[in-house]
C-alpha cells in the first residue's frame, strides 16, 4: 500500500485529505468523528467575532435526477464564541495530536488579528488559514472576498498575520477574481507558507418562481451566495494549475468539487499537496474518505508509485497554451456497431451542435453546404448492423469528422463511440505558423483589407 | 352520467392495480433515465405514434400539463392506453434500454401519470376547444361507444363540429368498461375517461342501439345517414363464439366476456362464492382466455387450467401475460379438445369431458376423459357483428366478417360518408389500435372537409 502521508509547509499529515473549514468542521465533537472516520486533518470552521445567520442558508442545483451538482450557501463565519472553539481544538489536539487542526481565520483590524492568532496557538492549532475568499455577508463588511479581490490588501494582510504568526500561515483565494496568478503571487509576496483555494463562487442559485424570489429565500428575499461542489470542480482545477505552474510556488490545498479518490488524485497531479473537502461531506458524511483513502493508495499502487509525493504535479507538464497545442494530431469518431444502442443521440448532437457527419440509413448522403470535404457522404459497405441496434447503428462520414468528440460525450454506452488517432507524421503548431507568417487563413477579414 | 349506477361493492375492485399511479417523485425519477433518443424507436412501436421522448422529458422538466397535451395530440385515450396497451410488446419493448438488456423506460406508467395529474378533477381542462372553425359547423354520429368511437367523435368536437355516440348497452367505453382485466383499469375510471371525453363536448347516449329500424331505444342506419354529415361505425366484436358440444347451455358455463363483464359491472362481493373457492377451466389459448384465468386465481378460484387444443408454446396469449398467469396458479394444459359437458342429475356443472389431440390439433380416438369442473369460461373467439353493414348501404364486410375500410390512414369505407374502426375491421387487436384508427378517420375527415 502506497504511503499517503504528506507534510505540507512543515505540516506533517497522516495523508492528504482535510475537512475545508465549513459546517464539517463546525465542532470539536464533529473534527473528532472526522478524524476517526480517516481524515488526516481539518481547517476549523473560520473563527472571527461571532455573527449571526439566516435561515434558509443553502440552495441545491439537481441535474436529471441527481441531486447537489451543486450547493449554494448564505452561511457566514462560525456563529459560535471563539472561547468554545478553542476549548474544544485544544481537547481535539491533546487527542488527536497526529491529526492536522488548522484554524480559519477572518477580522479586521492588525490587532485582532494579533489576539486572534495568539489565542489559537495557544490552543495549539498546527496552522493558519486566512479566509479571504468568503464572497457573501463578510465581504461587504471588508472581509472575506474583499481581501482576496485587492492583491495589495491581501499581501499586506498577509504580512501583518506572518508578523504574528509561529505556525504556517496558509491563504485561502477566491476565484471570484479576473487573474487568480495575481492574488497568488501576493500571497507570495506576503510571505505565506502556503495557499488554499477555492472558496467558494459567488452565485444566485436559482428563482423560487412561484413567489418570484431567488433562492435561497429568506422572507421575502435572498441575496447572493457561494457556489461550491461538484460542478466547481473545473473551474478549481484549472486555478490550482495556473498557480502550480508559477515558479516560486508554495504548496497548495486544492478544494472545490472533490468528492472521490479520483477527484483529488487530478488536483494532486496538478500541483496540490493536500486537498480539502466540504459539499461531499455536507452530502454523505465522512465516511466517504474511507473509499478515498483505499481509492487512491490503490490508483498509486496500480501507478508503481510508492508513495502520494510521486504523483504531486506530475499532470503540470501537461499543460500547454493552446498556441503549442500540436494543430496536425487528427482524431475521427468510430462506432462500434456491436455495443451501439441505436439511441441515435450522437446523429442529433453531430447535426446539431457539430459538424454534420453522422449519418443513419444506407444511402449516400448530400453533404451540407459548409462540408469541408466535397461531393455527396458516402455510406460504407457494408452497412454496420448492430447485435442490439440492427440497421439503427449510425454511421459516421470520415473525411468530414472534424474530431470534436461530442458524439462520444453523449452516447450513453461506455466505449461505443471511440475517437481513433490518423497519423499523418506531421506536426505543427500555431505558434510555429505565427513565428513562419503563415497565420492568415484564407477566407478571413484580412483578404479585404 | 351511468357512474353512479354502479354498485361500490363490485368484486373487481377487489382486484388492485398491478401497476399504480407513480407519486411525482417516482415519475421524475423515471422519467429522467429516458435517454430521449433520436427517431425515436419507442415512437415507431406506438400505434399512435405519441412522441414519447417529448411527453416523457416534460415530465422531467416539472411540465405536466403540457405532457398530458403531447399525449392527447395522438391519443385522446392516452389515459386508458397507459394503463391496457401491452407495452411489453409496443413501446416498451422497443425501448433502447429493452435491446441493451436493461429496463425499458416504463412509458405506460409516466403516460398514466402525466394524463391523470393532468386531467384530475378541479383543474383547468388540458385540451382547448377551437370555436373558430373555418368551415360550417357538421354533425357526426358514432355507433357504438367503446375507444374507436370516442376516439373520433372527441377529436371532431375538439375542432368545434357536432358529436353524437349512440351505445347500446346501459354503460360507453366498450370494453374499457366492460372487458379489460380489473387489475389495468377498472370500470369506474374507464367511465371517467368517457366522463372526460364527454366535457370536450362529446354526446353519449346509452341504451340505444344502431340497427335496420327506428323505434323506442333503436335507431336505423338510414336515419343516422339522413341527419349527420358523416357516420363512425365502431361496433367491435360480438358475443362470445360457443363449442357447440352436448351440455353447454345451462349454469356454470360462461362465454369469457360475457363473465368478465359481469364480474366488472354487476358482481358483487356477495356474489364471491361463484368463483371463490371453485375449480375453473378456461377453453382457450389466448389473451382474453389467459386474463380470464388470471381474474379467477386473483378471486380466489381453488384451481384454474387453461385448457387449449393445441401445445402450450402455440397459446397466442402475450408472453408477459403468460408468465404473470403461472405466477398466479394458472396451469396450461395443451393438446386437449372438449367434447361434452359433464352435469349431475340436478344439472350442476361437475366435468368437462376432453380428447387428446395430435400434433395437427385432431382429437386422437379412446383418448376422452374427464377434468373436474365448477366453472367453465369459453374464450375461443366473438363473433362479428355483420348486421351494422346491411344497415348502412355501400358500407361491405370480408370474409372474415370485418368491416372493409380503403385503409387505415383513412378508415373510410365503401360508402364514403362511413368510417369504420377498431375492433370491427380489424377482427380484435388493441385499444391503442381501435384509438389510431377513430383519429385517422377524423383527420381524414377534417381534410376533406378543408378541401385537402
Ligand atoms: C377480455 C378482453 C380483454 C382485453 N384486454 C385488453 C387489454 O388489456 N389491452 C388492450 O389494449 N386491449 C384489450 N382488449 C382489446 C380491446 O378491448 C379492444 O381492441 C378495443 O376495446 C376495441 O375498441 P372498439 O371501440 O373497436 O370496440 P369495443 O370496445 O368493443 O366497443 C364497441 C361498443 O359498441 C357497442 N355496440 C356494438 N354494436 C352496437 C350497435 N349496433 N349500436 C350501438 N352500440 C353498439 C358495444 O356495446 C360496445 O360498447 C381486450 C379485449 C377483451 C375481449
Ligand atoms: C455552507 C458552507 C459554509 C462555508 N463556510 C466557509 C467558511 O466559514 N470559511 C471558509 O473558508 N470557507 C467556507 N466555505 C467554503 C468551503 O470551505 C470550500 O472552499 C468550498 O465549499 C469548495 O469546496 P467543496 O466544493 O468541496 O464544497 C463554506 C462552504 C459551504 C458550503
Ligand atoms: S449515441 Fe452511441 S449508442 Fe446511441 S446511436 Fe450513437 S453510437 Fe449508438
Ligand atoms: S399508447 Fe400505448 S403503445 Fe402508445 S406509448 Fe402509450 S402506452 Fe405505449
Ligand atoms: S427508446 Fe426508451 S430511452 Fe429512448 S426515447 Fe424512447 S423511452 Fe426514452
Amino acid at each position: 500500500m502506497a504511503d499517503l502521508s504528506i507534510e505540507f509547509a512543515g505540516i506533517k499529515s497522516p495523508n492528504p485529505f482535510w475537512l475545508a473549514s465549513a459546517p464539517p468542521a463546525n465542532s470539536g465533537e464533529q473534527v473528532m468523528r472526522a478524524f476517526d472516520a480517516g481524515w488526516g486533518g481539518a481547517v476549523w470552521k473560520t473563527l472571527g467575532d461571532p455573527i449571526m445567520n439566516v435561515t434558509s442558508r443553502f440552495g441545491g442545483v439537481d441535474y436529471d435526477g441527481r441531486k447537489l451538482m451543486g450547493l449554494n450557501n448564505i452561511e457566514l463565519i462560525t456563529d459560535r464564541p471563539l472561547e468554545t472553539n478553542l476549548r474544544e481544538i485544544r481537547e481535539v489536539k491533546k487527542r488527536y495530536p497526529k491529526n492536522v487542526v488548522i484554524a480559519s481565520l477572518m477580522t479586521e483590524t492588525k490587532n485582532d488579528w494579533k489576539v486572534l492568532i495568539r489565542k489559537c496557538e495557544d490552543a495549539g492549532v498546527d496552522g493558519l488559514e486566512l479566509n479571504f475568499g468568503c464572497p457573501h455577508g463578510m465581504c461587504e463588511r471588508g472581509m472575506g472576498s474583499s481581501v482576496g479581490q485587492e492583491p495589495k490588501l491581501l499581501q499586506e494582510i498577509t504580512s501583518w498575520v506572518k508578523e504574528f504568526a509561529k505556525t504556517p500561515v496558509l491563504v485561502k483565494l477566491t476565484p471570484n477574481t479576473g487573474d487568480i496568478v495575481e492574488a497568488g503571487t501576493a500571497a507570495v509576496a506576503g510571505k505565506a507558507d502556503g495557499i488554499a483555494l477555492i472558496n467558494t463562487i459567488k452565485s444566485i442559485v436559482g428563482v423560487d418562481l412561484d413567489r418570484l424570489v431567488p433562492l435561497p429565500r429568506v422572507g421575502k428575499a435572498s441575496t447572493n451566495g457561494g457556489y461550491c461542489g461538484p460542478a466547481v470542480k473545473p473551474i478549481a482545477l484549472h486555478m490550482v494549475a495556473a498557480l502550480a505552474r508559477e515558479p516560486g510556488m508554495i504548496p497548495i490545498s486544492g478544494i472545490g468539487g472533490i468528492a472521490t479518490w479520483r477527484d483529488a488524485a487530478e488536483f494532486i497531479a496538478l500541483g496540490a499537496t493536500s486537498v480539502q473537502v466540504c459539499t461531499a461531506v455536507m452530502h454523505y458524511g465522512y465516511r466517504i474518505v474511507r473509499d478515498m483513502i483505499d481509492g487512491l493508495s490503490e490508483y498509486l499502487d496500480a501507478q508503481g508509485m510508492k508513495s502520494v509525493n510521486e504523483l504531486r504535479g506530475r499532470a503540470v507538464g501537461g499543460y500547454q497554451e493552446w498556441g503549442d497545442l500540436d494543430l496536425s494530431y487528427k482524431l475521427v469518431a468510430s462506432i462500434d456497431a456491436k455495443s451501439c444502442i441505436g439511441c441515435q443521440l450522437c446523429v442529433t448532437a453531430c447535426h446539431d451542435g457539430a459538424h454534420q457527419c453522422i449519418f443513419t440509413g444506407a444511402d449516400d448522403r448530400p453533404r451540407p453546404p459548409h462540408a469541408h470535404a466535397h461531393g455527396p457522404a458516402k455510406a460504407p459497405k457494408p452497412l454496420p448492423l448492430g447485435a442490439i441496434a440492427g440497421d439503427r447503428v449510425p454511421w459516421i462520414d470520415e473525411p468530414e469528422c472534424v474530431g470534436c468528440n461530442l458524439c462520444q460525450l453523449v452516447c450513453p454506452v461506455p466505449g461505443c463511440i471511440s475517437m481513433v488517432e490518423v497519423p499523418n507524421g506531421k506536426s505543427e503548431t500555431w505558434n510555429d505558423r505565427v513565428k513562419q507568417g503563415r497565420d492568415k487563413l484564407p477566407g478571413g477579414i484580412h483578404e479585404d483589407a | 352520467m351511468t357512474l353512479e349506477k354502479l354498485p361500490e361493492d363490485r368484486l373487481e375492485n377487489e382486484l388492485a392495480d398491478k401497476k399504480p399511479l407513480y407519486s411525482e417523485a417516482e415519475a421524475k425519477a423515471e422519467a429522467d433515465r429516458c435517454l430521449y433518443c433520436s427517431d425515436a424507436p419507442c415512437i415507431k412501436a406506438c400505434p399512435t405514434e405519441i412522441d414519447i421522448p417529448t411527453f416523457i422529458k416534460k415530465i422531467a422538466s416539472g411540465n405536466v400539463r403540457g405532457s398530458a397535451r403531447t399525449i392527447f395530440e395522438q391519443n385522446l385515450l392516452g389515459h386508458s392506453c397507459a394503463r391496457v396497451c401491452p407495452v411489453e410488446v409496443l413501446c416498451q419493448g422497443d425501448c433502447v434500454y429493452t435491446g441493451w438488456g436493461r429496463d425499458p423506460i416504463q412509458i405506460g406508467r409516466l403516460q398514466r401519470f402525466a394524463t391523470e395529474t393532468a386531467t384530475r378533477a378541479g383543474q383547468a381542462p388540458v385540451l382547448a376547444k377551437k370555436v373558430d372553425v373555418a368551415v360550417a359547423k357538421k354533425r357526426v354520429a358514432c355507433i357504438g361507444g367503446g375507444p374507436a368511437s370516442l376516439a373520433f367523435a372527441g377529436y371532431l368536437a375538439l375542432e368545434g363540429h357536432e358529436a353524437v355516440v349512440f351505445e347500446k348497452r346501459g354503460y360507453a367505453g366498450g370494453l374499457n368498461t366492460t372487458g379489460i382485466a380489473p387489475y389495468k383499469l377498472h370500470a369506474h375510471d374507464a367511465l371517467h375517461e368517457v366522463a372526460w371525453v364527454e366535457g370536450l363536448g362529446v354526446e353519449v347516449t346509452t341504451g340505444v342501439e344502431v340497427g335496420a329500424d327506428d323505434g323506442p331505444g333503436r335507431i336505423s342506419g338510414k336515419k343516422l345517414l339522413e341527419t349527420y354529415d358523416a357516420v363512425f361505425i365502431g361496433v367491435g366484436l360480438g358475443a362470445d363464439s360457443k363449442l357447440g358440444i352436448p351440455g353447454e347451455d345451462g349454469p356454470g358455463v360462461y362465454g369469457a366476456t360475457e363473465w368478465i363483464e359481469r364480474m366488472k359491472l354487476e358482481m358483487t362481493k356477495a356474489h364471491r362464492e361463484e368463483v371463490a373457492g371453485k375449480r375453473v377451466l378456461v377453453v382457450g389459448g389466448g389473451n382474453t382466455a389467459i386474463d380470464v384465468a388470471r381474474e379467477c386465481a386473483l378471486l380466489g378460484a381453488a384451481e384454474v387450467s387453461m385448457c387449449y387444443r393445441r401445445g402450450v408454446p402455440e397459446m397466442s396469449g402475450y408472453a408477459h401475460e403468460m408468465s404473470g398467469g403461472r405466477k398466479e396458479g394458472v396451469r396450461l394444459v395443451g393438446h386437449v379438445q372438449p367434447v361434452a359437458f359433464v352435469r349431475d342429475a340436478g344439472g350442476k356443472l361437475t366435468a368437462l369431458r376432453v380428447a387428446k389431440t395430435d400434433a395437427n390439433a385432431k382429437p386422437i380416438a379412446g383418448t376422452e376423459h374427464e377434468i373436474p369442473c365448477d366453472l367453465v369460461a369459453l374464450a375461443i373467439g366473438q363473433s362479428k357483428l355483420s348486421g351494422i353493414a346491411a344497415a348502412l348501404p355501400g358500407v361491405e364486410l370480408d370474409k372474415r366478417g370485418c368491416v372493409v375500410v380503403a385503409d387505415t390512414a383513412t378508415c373510410v369505407t365503401g360508402n364514403p360518408k362511413v368510417f369504420a374502426g377498431g375492433d370491427c375491421i380489424n377482427g380484435g387487436k388493441e385499444v391503442v389500435n381501435a384509438v389510431a384508427d377513430g383519429r385517422n378517420a377524423a383527420r381524414a375527415l377534417l381534410a376533406r372537409w378543408a378541401g385537402k
